[in-house]
């Protein structure tokens, strides 16, 4: 996990969380008999960025289609902006990009963003949304005739054309090569300076830390850390310890304090809430240990630390 | 923060009349140059009854006569018929079921577009590639067959078929609701074309077996076929407002199957 220190120290700091724009309240939803969310409670205020992190199938998408009003909860309240989002009268503050397998792909670029854009009151004009989204010289393209990258910045423009004040963003740069995921969030930055409210979904965790005010993480349908992405880091109290040691894996991973073991061709990776403890008893046991090096665990490992089951596990 | 104030409160903007109306019309506007664009819908759905007609109608059967009207002129009914089926079937059928299938559908229905605006915009569409269908089809009767239909006639005929191509519309609705953006194509073939001979849209229905003949009045374009060719002429079986009622009847099962499912992508059903 690497994060740039210049992201680190661009991230604006909010100390005062503005009202709530959009909430979930003790909600569930279920597909059938599968639970897609459970009991979640989640605020967004005003001019935060909320990022929902989780797996594939965490539950992530169908909060976000909660909050957009595109199903109905099972139990619990879903409200935006003082409204149920259903009544589609009650989202002309809100833009959304979700993940669409197919747009009509003999519209031009600009057809698409000119039609959104009559939907709301008060529209961006055209060629600020277009210059917004990076899309100026492929204005009168047509769908079909964009790459990847060019695709989900149209649908970020569709979401944007109204000048919501509140967008959710539904794993904005999936697919996305690291040159076009750059551009894109750069976009997501400029709209949080301009005050708006965003709520993006996101299984990079890299996204999340570099993007987010605040980090949800939601696995298995319920939310299971909530805080900014230095506090999660530090909720799980990531450290790692690396090491090339003698003792058989087994060994290691029954040390008390031992969250996980990884081996590798170097050695081994020994994730830990209490590295102090875990080295002392190391040494004592192999006198042979070499190449000790304690890392600060990245978000990354603070995620795999929350949504995995068992808190031990031996992975060769 | 400026984006702080007064978040709580969504301020009930009604959108004025001549907005509505824009959102409307652009939305039939684009979704007419979206299909337009689309070679597989625009030529085949306005070429086959052309083709079929200049074949059967203007080479085939050029001169002859059936139920004492001309074949060319008793043809423009039935392949106009067949014609504005498939523009309404494929156009909102094939359409709406690729859309829903595929998420185009959800991320329209997540902005604040009124629902009504996509239907609407779907069914004006479906009639207008049906009118082009009809004038087309009269164009060629007038000019290579010697059809002579009187202007009443005429406008009788294109007010039918056009008006007429709103019951395919709503089963379009209720397929595209229901069949999977690759089924539906297979789907509304399979429906489209028995049906059309069922009808006699492609042979006079006192041609056919004595079986379908008896099956006809249970399929919504024998309806519109039988109104069609009463306008052009041809002594038909039943009223034209008893046909009139069987496609407005046909047209709110329809309606009713796809509101089904309407309200199963809303979630409203789960309350």
């Amino acid at each position: 996990m690497i994060v740039s220190m210049d992201e680190v120290l661009q991230r604006p700091t909010k100390t005062t969380a503005g009202p709530v724009v959009a909430q979930l309240k003790g909600v569930s939803k279920n597909y059938g008999y599968v639970r897609a969310l459970r009991n979640v409670t989640l605020d967004v205020h005003a001019g935060e960025v909320v990022s929902v992190l989780g797996p594939n199938g965490a539950g992530k998408t169908t909060a976000v289609k909660l909050l957009l009003g595109l199903a109905g909860a099972n139990a619990g309240t879903v409200n935006v902006f003082g409204a149920d989002p259903r009544n589609p009268k009650n989202r002309l503050r809100t833009g959304a990009m979700l993940q669409v397998a197919r747009v009509p792909e003999t519209l031009r670029v600009k057809e698409h963003v000119d039609l959104f854009s009559s939907y709301y009151p008060k529209p961006l004009p055209l060629v600020e949304t277009l210059a917004a989204a990076g899309l100026k010289e492929i204005a009168d393209r047509k769908f079909g005739e964009l790459s990847g990258g060019q695709k989900q910045r149209v649908l970020f423009a569709l979401a944007v054309c109204g000048d919501p004040d509140l967008i959710f963003l539904d794993e904005p740069t999936v697919g996305l090569d690291v040159e076009a995921r750059r551009v894109l969030w750069d976009e997501i930055r400029k709209l949080v300076s301009r005050g708006k409210t965003v709520l993006l979904t996101t299984h990079y965790l890299q996204e999340a830390d570099a993007l987010a005010d605040r980090v949800v993480v939601i696995n298995n349908g319920e939310i299971i850390a909530e805080g900014t992405p230095a506090e999660i880091k530090s909720r799980t109290a990531g450290k790692q310890i690396r090491c090339v040691s003698s003792l058989p894996v087994v060994e290691v991973c029954s040390i008390s304090g031992v969250r996980e073991v990884r081996a590798d061709r170097e050695g081994i990776l020994i994730s830990t809430a209490v590295p102090d403890a875990v080295l002392r008893e190391l040494f004592l046991r192999d006198e042979r240990l070499s190449g000790v090096e304690v890392i600060s665990a990245g978000l990354e490992e603070a995620f795999l630390a929350l949504t995995q089951d068992n808190s031990k596990s031996e992975v060769a | 923060m400026s984006a702080a104030s007064g978040v709580l409160s969504q301020p009930v903007s009604e959108r004025s009349m001549g907005r509505t109306v824009s959102i409307y019309a652009k939305e039939a506007k684009y979704e007419f140059l979206k299909l337009l664009r689309l070679p597989i819908y625009s030529l085949s759905t306005i070429l086959f009854p052309l083709m079929f007609y200049v074949l059967f109608g203007l080479l085939l059967n050029r001169g002859h006569e059936q139920n004492g009207v001309m074949v060319a002129a008793y043809l423009i009914a039935t392949y106009g018929t067949f014609g504005v089926m498939g523009a309404s079937l494929f156009g909102f059928g094939v359409g709406l079921a690729g859309e829903r299938g595929l998420g185009w559908l959800e991320v329209k229905r997540a902005s604040p577009m009124p629902p009504s605006a996509y239907f609407a915009a779907k069914t004006v569409v479906c009639m207008a590639f049906s009118l082009i269908i009809v004038l087309a089809l009269l164009t060629l009767g007038f000019v290579f067959g010697g059809v002579h239909l009187a202007l009443k006639q005429t406008l009788e005929l294109i007010g039918t078929l056009v008006l007429g191509s709103g019951t395919f519309c709503a089963m379009g609705m209720a397929i595209g609701y229901f069949a999977g953006p690759t089924s539906a194509p297979a789907i509304v073939n399979l429906l489209y074309l028995p049906l059309s001979f069922a009808s006699g849209l492609w042979i006079p229905i006192d041609m056919l077996p004595r079986l379908l003949q008896r099956v006809a009045p249970f399929l919504p374009p024998y309806h519109l076929g039988q109104l069609a060719l009463g306008v052009v002429g041809v002594p038909t079986t039943g009223s034209a407002l008893g046909h009139w009622q069987a496609l407005v009847g046909f047209a709110l099962i329809s309606l009713g199957i796809a509101r089904i499912g309407f309200q199963r992508d809303e979630g409203k059903s789960f309350g």
